[in-house]
Order: structure tokens, then sequence, then C-alpha cells
């Protein structure tokens, strides 16, 4: 299966370090699967134009078709304005239409308040809903005070972690034997 | 309050029934049966190839698109259509599309008139705007003028195709003043038929409505009734401006494959779908969606000849609708396979269709 994490924020520390303790967990766990890992501090994407992502060229076309070819996706977020970062939204915008079709995906959000807690039911849903995405129901949430010196602190937050991961990928293996099935019956 | 046409209609005899052809987008891609490729060369004499077959089966029309992106090798579809001109002698033969979008309306015209002198008068072209945009960059356009630059050069290729004379100022081309542009098609109307082509967009439909031009509906999945509201839309709009609906043609585009048993012709397509999809688009085409061709509701014409004889009447009841062209070679296709296609649509599907669409004036 092809895994990859993708870190929506441009700014700032804790959701690549989020990110980063997730890919090193996936790492050891699954260190069979092929793993990927994207921190959109690390390119250069454009605004979409609509265009089909494979004639932006470049960091565009790159982060793209790793998103397309990925089975999992983990996707790494901060919340700015009680909503998803213009960063993320962007990575939405420029895929195609059911670009998340067949695929497994799970949200680990960082958040400055606990106000915050419902956005990612309220604003990132829908748009991997539409995005035809088989979403991981429960998801991760941070608080700023999770974090300490450049890690992440407690027991539980890496708990939730961990449960995180079984959850997505007991999901997404489940959603792939449902697929092989449903593919039979089509008898071609 | 009916409008003069000014546009050049194609000549097409509806007591005979509904116009039959194919269409390729000169896709080079593998066969995914076998993973090989044939050198272009071979693709691009396969293509002529099959434009004769579709002649002997006694087929309508046929087309090439044009793309200028990886996995294909149509970039010069006119050059291609010359060479089909040269290689058979009744079948009517057309652009499907031409990216006038980035091309020169001037050059299309010389290019698309001399095919039809060279071929007795059987040229038509079909204009479109693209789906992949590669070719702006290429060409040297702006993909922020995506709409501008299709008006207006769709507009300018009508007025040259309705007058030997064109006084003409735009922004993205050169003005002509007093020009001449040859040579031109010798019948009545010294000009082709030129068709706007329509993908998903419903103001494209409008817009092809709105100056009365005949419309190309492309449909590669989903139901037929999806593609009514817009053909009714292009209709309605076509009479809210004076232009009688009646007179103006529709054609359709979609997938087609043929063989005995249904089930065969499943197994043997999808892969080419599927995989060229996304070679093509980037993304596959959903396994779901297309078993959904056997039934008779989804515009995917794929199974036995008498499911796609059921599936065109259907449509055809739908859009009433003047002709249809399938596109049987998506993916790398063999040419051994194009022609059982080709056969089976001669044999038993076009006898049938036309049979029962055949209409007297007046219907």
């Amino acid at each position: 299966m092809n895994i990859l994490v993708l870190s929506g924020s441009n700014a700032g520390n804790k959701t690549r370090i989020a990110t980063t303790l997730l890919k090193e967990k996936l790492e050891t766990q699954y260190s069979t699967e092929s793993i990927e890992y994207i921190n959109l501090q690390d390119v250069t994407l454009p605004f979409s134009d609509g265009r089909n992502y494979m004639d932006y060229g470049g960091d565009a076309t790159e982060v793209l078709t790793k998103v397309m070819a990925a089975d999992v996706l983990f996707i790494g977020s901060p919340i700015f304005q009680a909503s998803m970062p213009a960063s993320l939204k962007n990575v939405f915008d420029l895929l195609p239409r059911n670009a998340l079709e067949g695929k497994t995906v799970s949200m680990l959000i960082t958040a400055g308040s606990d106000k915050h807690f419902l956005i990612p039911e309220y604003n990132y849903k829908p748009v991997l809903s539409y995005l035809k995405a088989n979403i991981v129901p429960r998801y991760v949430f941070m608080l700023d005070t999770n974090f300490h010196d450049g890690a992440l602190q407690g027991d539980d937050v890496h708990l939730r972690l961990d449960r995180l991961i079984d959850d997505t990928m007991v999901l997404a293996r489940t959603y792939e034997e449902i697929r092989v099935k449903a593919d039979a019956q089509f008898g071609f | 309050m009916e409008n003069e046409n000014p546009h050049v209609m194609p000549e097409i005899d509806r007591s005979k029934g509904m116009e039959i052809g194919l269409y390729s987008l000169g896709e080079h891609m593998p066969n995914p049966h076998t993973g090989e490729r044939i050198p272009a060369s071979l693709r691009l004499k396969e293509i002529v190839e099959a434009a004769k077959m579709a002649e002997d089966a006694g087929l309508d029309v046929f087309q090439v698109g044009e793309s200028h992106q990886e996995h294909f090798v149509s970039q010069a579809h006119l050059i291609l259509l010359s060479s089909i001109a040269q290689a058979t002698d009744r079948i009517k033969i057309s652009s499907g599309s031409t990216i006038i979008s980035t091309s020169d309306p001037v050059r299309v015209f010389e290019d698309a008139s001399t095919i039809d002198l060279l071929s007795g008068g059987r040229m038509e072209v079909v204009a479109g705007r693209a789906s992949r945009v590669g070719l702006y960059e290429l060409l040297g356009y702006s993909l922020n003028d995506y709409e501008a630059l299709f008006e207006e050069k769709f507009e300018l290729l009508l007025q040259i195709n309705e007058n030997e004379r064109v006084d003409w100022q735009g922004e993205f081309r050169a003005p002509l003043n007093n020009a001449q542009v040859i040579p031109r098609p010798e019948n009545e109307d010294a000009g082709l038929p030129i068709w706007r082509a329509v993908g998903g967009s419903l103001s494209s439909a409008q817009k092809a409505g709105r100056i009365g031009v005949p419309m190309y509906q492309a449909h590669l999945g989903g139901p037929a009734e999806a593609f009514k509201s817009r053909i009714d839309l292009y209709r309605e709009t076509a009479f809210e401006n004076g232009f009688n609906p009646d007179e103006l043609p529709v054609a359709t585009a979609g997938f087609m494959y043929i063989r005995e048993n249904m089930m065969d012709a499943y197994k043997e397509y999808y892969p080419h779908i599927n995989e060229g999809m996304k070679l093509s688009n980037g993304q596959g085409f959903p396994k779901q969606a297309f078993a959904q061709g056997q039934d008779v509701k989804s515009v995917i014409n794929v199974g036995s000849p008498e499911h796609i004889v059921e599936k065109m009447l259907y449509q055809h009841e739908m859009f009433n609708h003047d002709r249809y062209i399938g596109q049987i070679d998506f993916g790398g296709v063999s040419l051994d396979n194009i022609k059982r296609t080709i056969d089976l649509l001669g044999e038993k599907v076009v006898p049938e269709v036309k049979k029962h669409t055949k209409r007297t004036k007046g219907e």
C-alpha cells in the first residue's frame, strides 16, 4: 500500500513535529509499505487555476501525483481562523474531482484552542467527502500545550496517534478487501 | 421570427437514418493486455487503416482530434486527416476537435479547405477548447485567456468560412484588412461545415445555440438523460435567438466497443479505458461507472450488437441527434480489435439503427 503523510501547513512547527512523529511510527510499524512524507513548507505550489494536475509541472505536479498515487493519506493540519489553512485548501483545489475516491484519509489536527475541536468535523470532512475519500471517523486533536521542547509530550497523545494509525490501516485494508470483492462481481 | 442562419450546415440526409461514425484522439499508449506500445509511425498508419475499414463498413464519418500532450501522436491532426482523405473515397472526414483557441483560424481554414478540395468535398471541422492545456504554454498562449481565446478565434473561423474576404480586428491576432482567404471549398456556400465541440459546460451549449452553429456533445459516462439537458438547452437557446432548432444538427461522441458476447466487450475494453485515462488524465475510470454501460440508460456504448442497437435507439429517442461517433480505439487497442468492432458495427448495428431513425421531412 502507498501511504502518504501530508503536513498541510506552510508556517510554524507543531504540525511538522506531529506528522514527523507519525511518519516515524508508521515506518516502525509498517516497514514493508511504501511511506512518503510531504511538508508543504518544503514545496512551492501555485494557486489552482482549474487545469489538470499533470499540466502544472514542478512541485505541484510532483506533490499532486503522490497524493493521487496514495492508498492511505494522513493529513496533518493546524486550524487558522476557525478553518483549514489556505495552503491545505489549495492542495484540495489543485486536485481533480473525485481525487480521493478509494483512498482512506485520516487527520491529525493541531490548534491553539480547544474551541476548534469540531472544525475538522464541520470544515474538513465535507471537503474530503466531496473528493470521495473514505474518511476515518476519529481524528487526533492536539493543543499547543501537548508540545514541549520541539516534541509531543504526554502518553495520552502518543496513544491517540497509535490508535489513529491502527484505525486508519485497518480501515484501509478493509476497504481494499471490499473493493476486490465488488470488482469481482462485475465479471470483467 | 426566424433568422436566416448564416452558418454552413453539414449535409445530413435524415431520410437515411442517423449518421454513424468513428473518431480517434490519436493516443499513443501501451496495450494494457500486452504492455507493448507500437511505434508512432505504425500508430499513425493504423489510424489511416481504421478510416479505410470504416469506409468499407459503410460508416458515414471518420474524425481525428488534436492533442499535444505526452502519449498522443495527433499533434498534426489535419495532416493525418489529409492522409485519410487520400486513402478513402466516400466517407466524410472531420477534425474532432481542432483546438481553435491556440491555432490561427486563417491557417486552419486554409488547411481544412485544402483537404476538402483534395477529398471531393468531404471535409468538416469541429472546433474545441482542449481539456488538457499543455499546448497553451507550448504554443505561447496564456491559460488566463482560455475562454476569450476560444470565443474570438471561433468567431473569426466562422467569419472566414462565410466570407472569402474578411475585415477583422481582435485581441489575439493581427487584424485582417479585406484579406482574401483561399482556397474555397467548391460547394454552394464556398465554406465548410463547422461545429462547436461541447464538453461538460452548459454555458458552452448555450453559446452554440445563441449563434446557431451545429453542436457536438462529447460524453464519457453517466446517464444519457444528463446530456439531454445540454442538448435541450442548446435547442431552446437557438429557438430564442430566432433559429429553427430542427435545422440545427446535433452530434454526440463517446466510448464504443462491440463483441458478440457482452462481457467480452467489457473484459477487453475496460483495461484500455482505465489505464489509458490514467495516462491521459491522471485518473482511472471507475469500474462501477464503466459497468453501468450494461444498462441501456448509460451512454457508454459497450456490449453486444443487440445491446448497442438498443442503446443507440434509446439515446436517439432522448437526443433526436443527427450523428453519433464512437471512440473504439482508446488506450492502445490493436488494429485487429479495432477491425472486429468496425465489422460488427457495420454488419449488425448500423443497418438496424438507421432503419429505426429514418425521418421524413416535417416529422
